[in-house]
Order: C-alpha cells, then structure tokens, then sequence
C-alpha cells in the first residue's frame, strides 16, 4: 500500500500502473474521484441493474396487492364499480415501486461492496488508520497480481511519488 | 463590498478553471455587476473541514442556545406524552372536532409536518441532480429535519383513529382473523402507503448518506466505546474506489427516485381532500399547491433552523449568506405559486358557476373565520414579497422572522382549507362552529416538541453537515489536469 500526497498524484499513479498492467489494484480516498474510477476502469453496472429489477418487482407487487384484495381476497361492490378499479391501484403501485427500488439501490452498494465488513487488513497500516477516512490517498497493488513483484512493484510505487510504503500482511 | 467574500468568488473560480466548457453560475456572473456570495469560505482543507464538522460532535462543547431550545423542547415534548396518555384513555372526545368539523387540528398539523419535510428531500434529491454544489452544507441536517417532521406527522392520523393498535387492519395489509382487507381505492389507503414510503426512503437516503461519515467519526473517536460505536454504523466503510463507484450510483438513483417520490406523496396528501366533494376542496389545482406549499413551509423552517445553528457553532464558513440567500430565492418563488392557488380559488368560487363553491369563498373572506382567511393571505401573499429586496433577504434577522411568519401562515392555510370548508357544507341545518380545546393545543406544541428534541439530539451525535461532501467543495480534492468531470 502507497500513500500519496494528493489527489492528483493518486489518480496518475493509478494511471500508471493501470497502463503497467497492474489489475488487482485498488485506491482509497476520503471523497469519491471520478478520475480515479477511469484511471482503474472500475465500473460497476449491477447496481442500476438491481435497482431496475427490484423496481418492477416492486410494481407487480403492488398492483398484485390491490388486484388481489379488491377482486379476489375482499370484493366490495361500491356503487356498480368494476372490482379491478386500476386507476386507483396506481399510488400505491408507484409507492411500492419506489420502496423495492430504494431497498434495491442500498442493499446494492452495501452488499456488493462486501459490507458490512468490521475487519479488513488494510487497516493494520497505521497511516490509513489514521488519516485514511479523512486526509489520505492510497493505492495498494495485490501480491497475487500476476505482475507483482516484491521488490520491484515497491520501487515502482516509489517511483510515482509514493509518500510512503508499507507491505500489509493478512 | 465585504472583502472576504470577494477573495472566496476568485478561489471558485480558480476551482472552477480547468473546465470552462460547463461553466458554474458563479463563473457566468462574475463578469456581471451581481456580487454572488461564495458557498464555502476561502482557505478550508481536507482536514480543516472534517476537523471542524465533527468536533462539533466529538468534543461535547455545546452553546448556551443548545441548552435552552433542548430544554423547552423536552418541556413540550413531555407535555405531548401526558396529552396522548389522556388522549389515549378518554378519548377523541378531549378534543374540539365535532359534527361536521371531523378533521381538524389532527389532519392541520398532520399535513403541515408533512410539507415541512418536503424541503429536505427537495435539498438532498432535487438539488443533487441540478448540480447545485450549495445544497451540500445544508442536505445532512435537511434530511435530518424530514425524518424528525414525518415521524410529528404520523403521529396525528396514527392517535386520530383514538384506538391505534385496532387501527392496523384497515390501514396495513396483513391476514387478521376477520379476514378484512384495506380498500385500495381510498385516498387515506394511498396516504399510508405515501407516507410510509416517503419515511422509509428518506431513512435510507440518510443513512447512505452517513455511511462515509461515520467512518470518519469511528477514527476521529478518542473513546474506544463511542469508536465502536461509530465502526459498527459505518458498516467497515474504508473509502475504496470501488465501494464509492457503486456508492455515488446508488445516491444518484436515490435522488432520482426521491423526486418523484416527494412529489407523489404531497399530491397524495392533496387527494385526501381533492377526491372528496366538499366545496373548497374538490379541485384540481390542489396538488400542485400542495407541492408548492410544503416546499415553501419547509424551506422556512430550513431558515428556522439554519440561522441560530451556524451562528451558535460558528459554520458561518460552511453555511454562508449564499445558502441563505438562495433558500429566500426558493421560499420567494413557492410563495408565489402558493399564492397563485389562493386566486385559483376565487377564480373557482367565481367561474365554476356552483353556489356551493361562491359560498365557500365568500365565507372564507367574510364569515366567522374571516381572521384566519385574512391572516394568511398576510403571512403567505404579502410578507414573503419582501424577499424581492437583495438587503431584506441577506439579513438575518429578518430571514428568521419572515421564516416564521411564513410557518404560521402555512399552519394557517391548512386550517382555513380544512376548517371553513367544513364547518358550513351543503345543508345549513348541519351547519356548526369549530373551536379548538387546551389539548388540541397540547397536542400540536408538544409535536414541535418532539420535533426540537430530535433535532438537538440528532446535532449531538451526528455530524450536521456532510463532512465528505465538504471535502469535494476544497481546492485539495480538485484533480488538476487531464480533465475529467468533478
């Protein structure tokens, strides 16, 4: 793991080594860099994805809610209206669209992140414990990258500037 | 010209320089004669605005105000709890609703806690997607102020059913024993499931919000008790590039989906009235008012409550005279809209041709509750007018007294809504007068009660203002050169 002074030194430290071939990598920052998300190309699409899909769950079960229990569960015949009133079906269809989607969005990035997680090595490095949510840039490379090298991955770090170096066990 | 402001407009566009193809409405005007106030004040780092946003928490030094406003907001918050014990053990009865009034102070109060939520989630959703970098000091506490106002609001219609815990087969879909279920085609089904929606979604919008945050204050912790307490909320948020990829996705889709949700639910709120056929209420122009109004009546009391907290705290560099500013903006054009409803409903009283709609209106402006009707075209048609004059809506003293004359007229509006129109309806032999009792009033000052408790806890143990949105706002997190979107 490599801490670097600034943000513009990790997103170009992180280009690099990303154009070096590097791809177990990662960086950490206490404020979201778009620039950092292109340097180590990571984008992650399954989050809209789920959003969408719990959406239209979420709308079926709704209008299936009001379907159900106006013509089937507990019809109630109010002035010869027809039991399947749809137009009436829809704010609680929408709500309940709205309420899936939401779920959807945030158990997305809590449990494709790999959240809630108390332990991670990374925080066994003194710098990143102290400054890393709040001041600190870093960039780790994975020993189980195919291109890692002990001694030569450290020196190229070094040599993009890396405040400091420190190898984390786990 | 106040120079400290000056030297903040060259630091934003300084940030700003990189990338003059979209250029910030500070940019666009700096050439122009209007002086715009910066949104954060020049000199702040990475670490001087997290030291300062979380020390508010972290060191326990609270102002004399803290104390004060808390303290009369448990008084009254205790005084709401010995009101629904009474409540709960006599019955509706100790209240002023009667035949026809039926709905009175229970549904006022309930939609106006209900509108004063909306101007949270207009801050952190709306505001999001239009890009506007000044919603970002005030979005935490925003959304702190809807959680508080929804949780007042659902009290009302929760102790208005006078048996709550028999309520539940016909407000929620569950298998009960009878075997009954909710009628979907109600307005007051719609409501519950708006409501609790809206609550529930701003919970979750919130705390994704906080996330990042708490890491913060779990490594900013001195105790190890509080740390772990921090850690355990934060979820072992460590701030990869990866998790904030996934992270800022799910906000955006949040705000999106908070938009129109907040606008479903005050539509709703408007439907409970506007489905019915009682004269004054059966329109179409409510849910546009309605939306209109509880922005209005939400963004005074982001007024309300913005103005004494930056100065007791000292966050006059993070919440400066621009948010101020800007708000008044906002209060000023949902005043207007607002007050284009009042006229709509003359105009309705007037064109629809119906005697009972004339009536209603001429009521409104001449009968027994002609004060109430007067009132409120004062506190909602004339005061806000005063926004237009750049001196009057920088002044913070008279934000703050506007602010709450704006909150009584909104209280006011819906009192004029609900109570005329119900009080003289179609036949004259139910024709009666609605007078409210000791506890309707305990009842709606205990509320706000609740509401000030919440608030003034939530100061001390969360911070108030988005310390990582903060960051980006700092010259330190722009990337300089190869371009890129930030």
């Amino acid at each position: 793991m490599a801490e670097f002074p600034d943000a513009t030194s990790l997103v170009a430290a992180a280009r690099r080594a990303h154009a070096e071939g590097y791809r177990k990598t990662d960086a950490y920052s206490p404020f979201p860099i778009h620039e950092l998300f292109e340097a180590l190309e990571m984008e992650d699409r399954r989050v809209p994805l789920i959003v969408l899909l719990a959406g239209i769950v979420g709308c079926i079960a709704g209008f299936g809610l009001c379907y159900w229990v106006s013509t089937m569960a507990y019809p109630l015949n109010i002035g010869g209206r027809p039991f399947n009133s749809w137009p009436a079906f829809i704010p609680v269809t929408f709500e309940m669209t709205i309420l899936f989607a939401s779920f959807g969005a945030v158990l997305g990035w809590i449990l494709l992140s790999g959240l809630p997680l108390p332990y991670h090595p990374v925080f066994n490095v003194a710098r990143f414990a102290a400054v890393g949510s709040q001041t600190g840039f870093f960039l780790t490379i994975e020993s189980d990258d195919p291109k890692f090298d002990r001694h030569g991955t450290a020196d190229f770090l070094r040599g993009l500037g890396a405040r400091e170096i420190d190898e984390i066990a786990h | 010209m106040d120079p400290k402001s000056e030297r903040g407009r060259e630091r934003i566009e300084d940030a700003n320089a990189p990338k003059p193809e979209r250029p910030t409405y500070s940019t666009a005007v700096a050439g122009a004669q209007y002086k715009e106030f910066p949104v954060i004040e020049p000199g702040h780092t990475l670490s001087s605005v997290t030291e300062k946003i979380s020390n508010v928490v972290l060191l326990g030094r609270h102002p004399i105000g803290w104390f004060i406003t808390f303290g009369i907001g448990f008084l009254l918050f205790n005084l709401l709890m010995v009101s629904v014990t009474h409540l709960v053990f006599t019955g509706i009865g100790i209240w002023g609703n009667n035949q026809p009034v039926g709905w009175a102070f229970d549904i006022i109060n309930f939609v106006w806690w209900i509108g004063i939520g909306h101007a949270g989630t207009l801050i952190s959703a709306i505001l999001l997607l239009l890009k506007q970098d000044w919603r970002t000091s005030i979005n935490r506490f925003a959304e702190a102020m809807t959680l508080f106002a929804v949780a007042c609001a659902l009290l009302f219609p929760l102790i208005h059913t006078g048996r709550p815990w028999l309520a539940a087969y016909w407000l929620l879909p569950y298998p009960n024993t009878m075997d009954i279920w909710p009628q979907f085609r109600s307005p007051l089904i719609w409501d519950v499931f708006a409501v609790s929606t809206y609550g529930t979604v701003s919970l979750l919008f919130w705390y994704t919000g906080l996330v990042p945050d708490l890491a913060t204050m779990r490594d900013r912790a001195k105790s190890k008790v509080v740390a772990r307490i921090y850690g355990a909320l934060a979820l072992g948020w460590r701030g990869s590039a990866r998790h904030w990829q996934r992270y800022e996705t799910a906000y955006l889709l949040l705000a999106g989906m908070s938009t129109p949700l907040v606008l479903s639910v005050h539509t709703v709120v408007s439907f409970d009235f506007a489905v019915s056929v009682i004269p004054g209420w059966h329109t179409t122009i409510f849910p546009p008012y309605f939306v209109a109004g509880a922005v209005y009546a939400g963004f005074a009391m982001v007024l309300l409550l913005a103005i004494p907290l930056r100065k007791w705290y000292g966050l006059e560099d993070f919440i400066t005279m621009r948010h101020l500013e800007n708000m008044a903006k906002v209060t000023l054009v949902t005043g207007l809209i607002v007050a284009y409803g009042y006229f709509t409903e003359i105009f309705y009283g007037w064109y629809s041709a119906n005697a009972y709609e004339g009536y209603m209106i001429k009521n409104r402006m001449t009968g027994p509750y002609a004060w109430s009707y007067w009132a409120l075209i004062f506190c909602n048609g004339l005061v806000p007018q005063t926004l237009w004059i750049k001196r009057l809506r920088t002044n913070t003293v008279w934000l703050f007294v506007m602010s709450l004359i704006v909150s009584v007229g909104m209280w006011l509006e819906r009192f004029v809504i609900i109570v005329t129109s119900l009080h003289r309806d179609f036949l004259p032999s139910s024709w009666d007068m609605y007078y409210p009792t000791f506890w309707d009033f305990a009842t709606f000052f205990g509320t706000i009660g609740l509401f000030l408790t919440l608030m003034f806890l939530f100061l001390r143990v969360l911070p108030m203002i988005s310390i990582f949105e903060m960051r980006t706002l700092t010259a330190e997190s722009k990337v300089k050169g190869g371009g890129g979107h930030h």
